[in-house]
């Protein structure tokens, strides 16, 4: 049963990226990325990590797809522009390489040590997750505010029209303006 | 659990002056009042110097450690900070760029560095590369209105999130295979396929940042289109994280993997140095050419990793102390340059630069002789403790690379120096007045003079790091 669960998941979670990254549609890459994050929620619940799944749904497919979704209708999505892929000469160093790293990643997990610990009764529930993360990981927790700052700051920084014109337009290059 | 927050006092000035910049901006107008940001900043960060420096061996929980190496290298993050934050404000207010967001991320990715080499646990050192990571992709496309600068930093978030995702999947076999991603449980684990390649996607991430081959193509790129203060900075604060935290691991962490780190490290080292030496010599576009020296520059400091040895630690903080000053200056010239508006960054914008401005042509010299590692500058003295450390560590092959690569870069960086004093100087490109950087400037070339002339103190201050190995 459990396999079956994790077989199912993980197969979804694939062509949800597969979809994410090959999708031409804005729309539809944003839906795939709701399929990954959802069968990754079902993952997390097979490793006995139940509220990490409900995090999982709420903040990530719950908020964060939605806002993806707003973005891209906010952008009045145009339809794509047919352009030869940027990456197309690349293909034949991506592949293999790729490959090399799958079953190389696989090949070492493979061999992990087998078997896993005991895990106490109240592992993956809120009560737990809290105690880890306001006193083991208390510090990274605090660091990670301080990441969504600058998450935030580079929102604002980024989104900011550019100098008005009365300042001289600038470029970081003197090629630019050939 | 009890919380002593006293061994996180540095970060924490670094933190609050940050936060002064980037509330502080929203209520001042005009440019004299901003100068508030860098001067706040500069003050925090000596302050926060003053506390490393006295700093004794301390932990919070299980995770960060103020040991010796990490006050070592948080010292060299925040003078590197000090003197970016002075670079960068005159460039600023001509540029109209003069935001308290430049000031406050600066701050904020020195936090992150700091961290880092601080960091006892993978999870944490995570955190803390991508505290140092996200604001230089922000630096980098500070110009919101140059495209090169926009592509710039979109090409390193990118590149930057590919690394760090492949550095997730080393940590994740590597708890796999320990239990923990603690370091203190790592330096227990025997060699195993998994826990290899685990440490190797490690590397690989922290390779990255710190623009080792082959994961540098980023670099030029980035480089060329970034501000230049923004650059400055980036190119080392980058490296003082990454090879901090490398230090941290293999070193100091798994010393008993020895035999199987070294060969990796030792062929990473020898492909960056020839690499960023051979192509530099190409460059026309001084940028470009000091980013490929910053990339030869992450293979002398590997030498130091790959060494595995004490001399080895020491010998990369110390280089590390160095390649800031000589870097921070290198780029800090550039920034006093402007052609038409816009930055006067080809090697031949110098001509001339000796007649109209002595002092930074005279210093120019100075960065480029220390680059190559000339005596009687600071970047001889560093290359040579690297070397020896490579030699004593029985990698004869890795020392003769290092000095023949070295030679090479002769070529290209005293032809830079050269054309700052060739006249006349180039139609179109002005110099400009810029006390700030002026006096970063100097800070950094009076640093790359005294610990050339001078290196006992610097040198006996990075020894002490090497008691973290016993």
């Amino acid at each position: 049963m459990e396999v079956l669960l994790f077989a199912v998941s993980a197969a979804l979670s694939l062509a949800g990226g597969v979809g994410v990254v090959a999708a031409r549609q804005p729309v539809h890459s944003a839906l795939s990325l709701l399929l990954v994050l959802g069968s990754l929620a079902v993952l997390y619940l097979t490793l006995a990590a139940e509220f990490l799944a409900v995090l999982q749904v709420i903040v990530y497919a719950g908020a964060i797809v939605v806002l993806f979704l707003f973005v891209i209708m906010l952008l009045h999505a145009r339809p794509p522009e047919s352009r030869p892929s940027p990456v197309g000469g690349q293909w034949g160093l991506a592949v293999p390489l790729g490959a090399a790293l799958w079953a190389g990643l696989s090949y070492a997990v493979l061999r992990l040590p087998a078997g896993g610990r005991e895990l106490p009764p109240e592992f993956g529930t809120t009560e737990a997750v809290g105690r880890e993360l306001f006193s083991r990981f208390l510090l990274p927790f605090e660091v990670a505010s301080l990441l969504l700052l600058v998450g935030i700051v580079a929102a604002v920084v980024l989104g900011s029209s550019p100098a008005p014109p009365s300042v001289p337009p600038r470029s970081a290059s003197g090629r630019e303006e050939a | 659990m009890s919380l002593d927050l006293r061994p996180l006092f540095p970060e924490l000035a670094v933190v609050a002056a940050s936060l002064v910049a980037l509330v502080g901006d929203v209520f001042v107008r005009g440019p004299r009042a901003r100068m508030a940001w860098p001067v706040a900043g500069v003050v925090a960060v000596s302050v926060a110097g003053v506390l490393v420096w006295r700093a004794g061996d301390a932990a919070f929980g299980s995770l960060y450690a103020r040991d010796a190496l990490g006050n070592a290298l948080q010292a060299v993050a925040l003078a590197v900070a000090a003197v970016g934050l002075l670079l960068a404000r005159d460039y600023l207010v001509r540029t109209g760029l003069d935001r308290g967001e430049y000031y406050a991320l600066v701050l904020l990715s020195t936090v992150g560095a700091m961290l880092m080499v601080a960091s006892q646990d993978l999870l944490f050192l995570f955190v803390a590369l991508e505290t140092l990571s996200l604001p230089l992709y922000v630096l980098a496309g500070f110009a919101r209105d140059s495209h090169r600068s926009q592509e710039a930093s979109l090409k390193y978030f990118l590149l930057g999130s590919f690394a760090s995702a492949l550095l997730l999947y080393g940590v994740a076999l590597v708890y796999g295979v320990a239990g923990s991603t603690a370091l203190s449980r790592l330096a227990e684990a025997d060699a195993s396929f998994p826990l290899l390649v685990g440490l190797g996607l490690v590397v690989v991430g922290l390779g990255f940042k710190a623009a080792v081959v082959p994961f540098h193509a980023w670099a030029p790129d980035v480089y060329e289109g970034a501000p230049v203060p923004a650059v400055a900075f980036m190119s080392v604060v980058a490296k003082v994280g990454a090879v901090g935290a490398l230090l941290r691991i293999l070193p100091a962490t798994v010393p008993h993997l020895l035999s199987a780190w070294q060969p990796l490290l030792a062929a990473l080292s020898a492909a960056t140095m020839l690499v960023g030496n051979l192509a530099a010599l190409r460059q026309t576009n001084l940028k470009r050419m000091l980013a490929y020296s910053s990339v030869a520059h992450a293979g002398y400091l590997l030498i130091g990793v790959a060494a595995g040895s004490d001399a080895g630690v020491w010998s990369a903080v110390y280089y590390l102390a160095v390649y800031g000053a000589m870097k921070l200056g290198a780029f800090g010239v550039l920034t006093f340059l402007e052609r038409a508006g816009v930055e006067a960054d080809e090697v031949e914008d110098l001509r001339g630069l000796a007649d109209r401005s002595p002092a930074a042509a005279a210093a120019f010299a100075v960065f480029m002789a220390s680059l190559t590692g000339l005596p009687p500058t600071a970047g001889f003295v560093g290359k040579f403790y690297l070397f020896t450390a490579a030699l004593e560590a029985g990698l004869l092959w890795l020392a003769l690379v290092a000095v023949a690569t070295s030679v090479v870069s002769v070529a290209y960086y005293l032809r830079a120096a050269y054309t700052a004093y060739l006249g006349p100087a180039r139609a179109g490109v002005r110099v400009l007045r810029a006390p700030w950087a002026g006096v970063g400037l100097g800070l950094s070339a009076g640093a790359t003079l005294l610990f050339g002339v001078l290196p006992g103190p610097l040198t006996s201050w990075a020894q002490r790091v090497a008691a973290l190995l016993r």
